[in-house]
């Protein structure tokens, strides 16, 4: 895949303006952006996927077990360039609430939005694509979609115009053909291709855990738009809604527990569920001493609003071959951009399932890259040039950066039952519980 | 590993014959120009002590003049490029001597707009056009405010335009093009644009950067000339002229602008940026910025030549042209970008519009949010606009 040997001829390969190599969820988003931005209407872009062409027929019944949350800022990406209306009309769940609660004590923080908007949306990941390729169709004209396309080969440009060799990035496919670009933007996940060949540094440890995926059927109907998350000392399970009657389940254990529950007979499962939401065995006296003794200064010093812990719904049956599970880990990369190269998405930074984020950051990052490449064109700019592209990295590293530190530190913090950091955690989380801005302060850092 | 190898000190041995790999030279190049870039805080370990060093030993913000204290390497590389530049320089000086004369010959009874003595200075850097982190590269942040500066301007006179080519349909002569900074962003946008430079160097490097894109190629063309040669053929035949960091460096300014009128259609703009005949300018545009500082190549400006934003007013007022719009710009050289400012004491841009024979129009208001009060002001330090919308 490492490719740096000169390209000093071919110019009769189509040259495009963009291309983006990996057709996932970010990826197929960026080039439906750009494919719809009105200071594109006479660029060319060009959509390189590794797997087939998906053919959408009726929606299934059944839901998928691979979901995300989307937040409201996701959401506005999406509504842009007309994507959320297609998820409208095929289905999606809205969750109002949110309970996070430790296993080890009573700590719990409740996010709960007072104007009754919307925190965020669960949606099934074949919706996304479905209404992201329908949009992608739309703008067909610009937009070109090439399947079972995979890569092999990149030659990057020279930073300044050297003797007669190509200032544009060089792509060879698989099937031997190649094509050139004035700005590859790299889309194809956390073991990004791209970010390989360019040699970009990237920081990546994989945690010692995987997450399982399953849809759940709830013993009774309720209203279900609260999403609860609950930090066990083996790794957070979360069960989100999906509809009145099922949630989707996220649960990052170590290794063999999540192979023990993927094997384990339904209702082995399903009682294992429920009692890692309803059982109170990690608790401990003096966390418990420790947390109502706070809890109650809180009480004394702000008698407004206490939460009380609330029980999730609990779980009946559990689908039929949904239960999947898929290794876990971070990763970020020490540079997004390069001359002519862009990354996004997981191919830039790859984070831990619970805080929700991942494909939150991705949307992210296209929202900012499209936001300096249409400004850029507006301005007859040359797309991979540094300046603008530099942007567009300093935008998104400050944000991901804190937002993986964040994640991270979480994941750490949560996976002891040592006392001193119990005792941190409860009281920490108590208190952020207690100051409403702050809480509204972490909302809005994670719905950009 | 092939990455981050040839920044460790003595794996390199001699410097001709080594293919030169883009990343490594990126890297390099990196390493010695800071900027406001943010750094992620997790690059790698050979970098590291490496980068940290050459940043905290790198005084000025944008290296121009590149101090070879990083690496060694990429020192013979940059070596090799300036043995080029002078061959390139003395070839070209050779051929100066018979070129100077031609002008003078051809023209002998009407007066040349191109300054001989300023060509040398511009062959010498002819090659380092395109390097956006190079010697030209507060031009190319100039970008940022010109072509929004045109495009705006035009589109103002225009019912609808296309998207994504904003500027179709339009034709415009970019006088003193050079490399080809200002021409190409305007290509993009859709407009024709002749691009003319009486250094024949500067329009080689245009032509070689234009080729490699298919649409610049059909909408841009390049010519090595003078404005006055182009004169008879090219009458009013453009929508817009723009003469960007150009009327500093003519002979005759006078002369200069009844060409760029001669050219204009009716109604056509003039866009021209230049800096201002201040002490300021003298302080800051020549002593710090090219001798101490090293922003601009040392020689390419003359403050004599400098022209004040009032005696350009009265020229373009007096030669048929209404000044519609003038604005400051201020280059802050620890970020690399430009602004738009009130103060014309360093840089300004100025955009005049070819009157259609009638009364002239009321200067437009001043096209940039939140400035409309500095504008109006601006009239009124022209007393000799004022008293012209009277008569």
């Amino acid at each position: 895949l490492l490719s740096c040997r000169r390209w000093s001829g071919a110019k009769a390969d189509t040259l495009y303006d963009v291309v983006v190599s990996g057709g996932g969820l970010v990826g197929t988003a960026m080039a439906c952006a750009l494919g719809h931005d009105i200071h594109f209407s006479d660029k060319k872009i060009l959509l390189l996927e590794a797997g087939p062409k998906k053919v959408w027929e009726k929606l299934p019944e059944t839901y998928s077990n691979r979901v995300s949350s989307i937040s409201p800022g996701s959401a506005t990406l999406l509504s842009s360039f007309g994507a959320w209306d297609h998820i409208c009309n095929m289905r999606y769940r809205a969750f109002r609430r949110m309970q996070v609660w430790d296993a080890c004590s009573e700590a719990l923080i409740m996010f709960d939005k007072d104007n009754l908007d919307d925190m965020g949306y669960i949606v099934e990941n074949d919706v996304i694509m479905r209404a992201l390729t329908k949009q992608l169709e739309a703008a067909s004209d610009r937009v070109t979609v090439l399947y079972r396309s995979r890569a092999v080969g990149y030659t990057w440009p020279y930073p300044f115009t050297m003797a007669d060799s190509s200032p544009w990035v060089h792509i060879t496919l698989g099937d031997g053909s190649t094509l050139q670009t004035k700005l590859l933007i790299g889309a194809d996940g956390h073991n990004s291709g791209v970010r390989q060949a360019a040699g970009i540094q990237n920081v990546s440890w994989s945690y010692d855990q995987s997450a399982v995926v399953a849809t759940l059927h709830l013993s009774e109907a309720t209203e279900n738009n609260v999403a609860w998350q609950r930090f066990l000392p083996s790794g957070p399970i979360a069960l989100l809604p999906l509809s009145d009657t099922l949630s989707s389940l996220v649960w990052s254990t170590s290794h063999e527990h999540a192979a023990e529950l993927v094997g384990m007979d339904e209702e082995k499962f399903v009682d294992t569920v429920n009692s890692a939401f309803w059982s109170d065995a990690n608790h401990t006296d003096l966390s418990d001493a420790a947390g109502s003794l706070l809890q109650s200064a809180v009480g004394f010093l702000k008698p407004t609003k206490v939460s009380a812990r609330q029980m999730p719904p609990s779980v009946a049956r559990v689908d039929a071959k949904s239960r999947v599970l898929f290794p876990l880990g971070l990763g970020h990369a020490a540079e997004y951009v390069r001359p002519r190269l862009a990354l996004i998405g997981d191919a830039a930074h790859r984070v831990h399932p619970l805080a929700g984020q991942g494909v939150n950051m991705g949307f992210g990052d296209v929202s900012s890259l499209v936001r300096h490449l249409s400004a850029a064109a507006f301005n007859g700019k040359d797309l991979g040039s540094m300046s603008h592209l530099t942007g567009y990295e300093t935008d998104r590293q400050r944000h991901n950066t804190a937002l993986l530190a964040a994640t991270d530190l979480l994941k750490r913090l949560y996976s002891t039952r040592a006392a001193p950091l119990v005792l941190l955690r409860t009281w920490g989380l108590q208190a952020t519980n207690a100051v409403s801005p702050l809480k509204e302060q972490i909302i809005a850092f994670a719905s950009k | 590993e092939w990455v981050s190898e040839p920044f460790c000190w003595g794996s390199f041995a001699g410097g001709t014959g080594k293919e030169v790999d883009p990343f490594t030279v990126w890297g390099a190049r990196k390493l010695s120009s800071c900027g406001n870039r943010f750094v992620g805080g997790l690059r790698s370990r050979c970098w590291g002590t490496q980068a940290e060093g050459a940043r905290l030993s790198s005084s000025a913000e944008n290296q121009f003049s590149w101090t070879p204290q990083t690496n060694l390497w990429v020192f013979s590389e940059y070596s090799m490029m300036w043995f080029k530049s002078y061959r390139i320089t003395f070839a070209c000086l050779s051929r100066m001597k018979i070129y100077r004369y031609p002008w003078t010959r051809l023209y002998g009874t009407s007066q040349t707009t191109v300054d001989s003595t300023e060509i040398k200075t511009f062959v010498a850097l002819a090659h380092r056009w395109w390097d956006e982190q190079g010697v030209y590269a507060p031009l190319h942040s100039m970008n940022d405010l010109r072509v929004p500066f045109i495009r705006d301007n035009l589109l103002k006179a225009v019912a609808h335009h296309q998207p994504g080519k904003p500027l179709s349909g339009m034709k415009i002569l970019d006088v003193g093009c050079g490399g080809g900074l200002l021409t190409e962003p305007l290509g993009r946008l859709g407009a024709s644009v002749i691009g003319i430079d009486p250094v024949d160097e500067n329009i080689k490097t245009a032509q070689h950067h234009k080729s490699f894109d298919p649409v610049l190629e059909k909408r841009i063309e390049y010519r090595a000339c003078s404005l006055e040669e182009i004169v008879e053929e090219t009458a009013e035949t453009f929508d817009a002229v723009v003469a960007s960091e150009v009327i500093e460096h003519v002979i005759d300014l006078e002369t200069f602008i009844q060409c760029c009128y001669q050219v204009l259609k009716c109604g056509g703009s003039l866009f021209i940026t230049t800096i201002n005949k201040t002490q300021l300018s003298y302080a800051l545009g020549i002593v710090f910025a090219e001798q101490i500082a090293g922003i601009v190549p040392k020689g390419t400006h003359t403050w004599e030549k400098f022209v004040s934003p009032e005696k350009l007013e009265s020229i373009l007022e007096s030669n048929g042209l209404s000044v519609h719009t003038v604005a400051g710009m201020l280059y802050n050289p620890f970020s690399g970008y430009w602004h738009w400012s009130e103060n014309t004491s360093l840089n300004y841009a100025a955009h005049a519009v070819k009157s259609m024979g009638q009364e002239p129009p009321v200067p437009a208001g001043f096209v940039f949010t939140g400035k409309t009060e500095e504008l109006h002001d601006k009239d009124s330090i022209n007393p000799s606009v004022q008293e012209e919308l009277k008569k």
